[in-house]
């Protein structure tokens, strides 16, 4: 049930143009499509991932990074420790893991954009002063 | 002898005050105490396993990811070894801390000598030992690790244990090697250096009465031992290659190999990306079995009368934890404590397992013959939870 919820209101925000453009009841089937849709269509995790995978970030990327992000067995993932590394070959990174590390290949617990999402988090700088 | 009780009274009141009860604290023994890493808020709970329950809560550790305790002899003190490179000694009869030093950039955790005197702490940055006085937490001595090859940093340190006779031992992760400290003749230590121990050793285990060091592989499958009766004997490698021809999956969480287990002639370990957890002969060190588990083990413990062997697992599998017959090899419970347990510790002669519930935010005391819980006390992000009995343990 919660996860419905956390889909249709992550759906609403992308529906904003079509909702002028059609009539209302048009408008709200057509919302609960896109609502169900949305996972598939790059519109990034809900709020009820975003918060797991919040938890995730801090409490299991922290277990080797740091909870602080300064590094641990893996390097420091704060955001001047980033600055000079490309977004897609980050993404990469989580995704595929590095072989003769102890980082591992996360895609088999997340999708693409989770972890897009979580390099957007450490680019941003994380955690947040 | 009225005046010196008067003074002792006067100065527990003093004392008492000091501490963040508003009522002086009554006289107490330690032994029933322990701590719990909360790891998130740098704080620590102060529990009592007789009573179960929450006395206070210490703040002021700073990053205590991968924090880990080790305790005085007189099991007043505990020693927190923080991810920021914190030193803290907490006084668990005033339930604050007593002293606190930034002994390095980031640290992975520590141990205390066989006479209590010294503290050694393994870091990552800058790669070493570095060794304390247990009572001042002044610096005695400063042990840097091999550099690595490009001579940007020196090697990592993992699995700091306390070995007898006032000695330390410890693995290099970068470099692959084993040192061992001798501090018997003084404060300068003889280093012995074991090297080509195998590939990225993560951690390490001393057996309970101190002979054997076991240090487990991360680079390749298999462990590295040394016999501390026979250091002259160097490094044999056990379990070599446990994985071979099975598809090695990846590793969210390092297993941990301090909270190992000898049951009887027998070592229960973590294997590293399976699910299994192997059985070895202790005699020999050969292996003799291989348990498929629920998710990847990384704490695997053996209740003190060594009857059941208590495992629990990485991500995504750590809302779980498992129990062997250590007889059969068999799995008889599955439990499903919470969302993400992180830990586990016995009270010293099994009566109750604490376990830590990291995301459903609180501490379980469990009955390990039953396997019933019993309460749960909240807490936040709990993480290691550790009993002041270890006080008197070899190599924990």
């Amino acid at each position: 049930m919660a996860a419905a919820v956390g889909l249709l209101r992550s759906g609403t925000p992308g529906m904003a143009g079509a909702n002028t453009a059609s009539g209302q009841r048009c408008a709200l089937i057509l919302l609960v499509c896109l609502a169900l849709l949305s996972p598939l269509l790059q519109a990034g995790p809900d709020e009820q991932r975003q918060r797991q995978l919040d938890n995730l970030l801090l409490q299991d990327c922290g277990s080797c990074h740091g909870l602080r992000m300064t590094g641990g067995l893996g390097p420091a993932l704060t955001r001047q420790a980033l600055a000079d590394k490309p977004r897609d070959s980050l993404i990469a990174t989580v995704a595929h893991g590095r072989p003769g590390t102890a980082m591992p290949g996360w895609n088999a617990l997340l999708d693409e954009q989770d972890i897009a999402w979580l390099v957007d988090r450490l680019l941003q700088g994380y955690p947040r002063p | 002898m009225k005046r010196p009780l008067l003074s002792l009274a006067i100065a527990a009141l003093l004392l008492g005050g000091c501490a963040h009860s508003p009522q002086p604290l009554p006289l107490r023994g330690t032994g029933d105490l322990g701590v719990v890493v909360e790891r998130a808020t740098g704080t620590l709970q102060l529990i009592e396993s007789s009573t179960r329950t929450s006395l206070a809560r210490i703040d002021g550790l700073g990053d205590l990811s991968h924090a880990s305790v080790v305790f005085s002899r007189d099991q007043r003190y505990a020693y927190v070894f923080g991810r920021d490179g914190g030193l803290t000694k907490v006084d668990l009869l005033l339930q604050k801390v007593e002293q606190r030093v930034i002994q390095a950039g980031n640290s992975i955790g520590g141990a205390i000598s066989s006479d209590g005197s010294l503290i050694a702490v393994g870091n990552y940055e800058p790669g070493g030992v570095r060794v304390f006085d247990a009572q001042s937490l002044e610096l005695i001595a400063d042990i840097p690790a091999t550099p690595l090859a490009d001579g940007s940093a020196n090697s990592r340190v993992v699995g700091v244990t306390d070995v007898p006779g006032r000695r330390f031992i410890y693995s290099l992760f970068d470099t692959g090697e084993t040192w061992l400290l001798d501090f018997s003749q003084g404060n300068q230590p003889a280093t012995t250096r074991f090297e080509n121990i195998g590939k990225q050793p993560y951690d390490a285990l001393l057996t309970p009465e101190g002979r054997y060091y076991i240090a487990g592989l991360f680079g390749e499958d298999g462990m590295a031992l040394i016999d501390l009766w026979h250091p002259e004997r160097g490094v044999t490698r056990i379990l070599d290659g446990y994985g071979r021809g099975q598809q090695k999956l990846p590793v969210y969480k390092m297993p941990h190999l301090e909270g190992w287990t000898l049951a009887g002639d027998q070592a229960f370990v973590p294997a590293v990306g399976q699910h299994q957890v192997l059985v070895m002969d202790s005699s020999n060190w050969q292996q003799t079995g291989a348990i498929d588990v629920a998710g990847q083990p990384i704490f695997v413990m053996a209740r003190p009368d060594a009857r059941q062997i208590w495992v629990n697992f990485a991500h995504p599998d750590n809302h779980q934890v498992q129990v062997i017959d250590s007889e059969t090899h068999e799995v008889i419970a599955t439990l499903e404590p919470g969302p993400a347990v992180l830990h586990m510790e016995f009270t010293p002669r099994g009566d109750q397992l604490w376990l830590s519930v990291r995301d459903g935010g609180e501490i379980q005391v469990w009955d390990p013959y039953t396997l019933k819980k019993i309460t749960s006390l909240p807490a936040e992000s709990p993480s290691g939870i550790f009993f002041s009995s270890r006080a008197h343990a070899t190599g924990l």
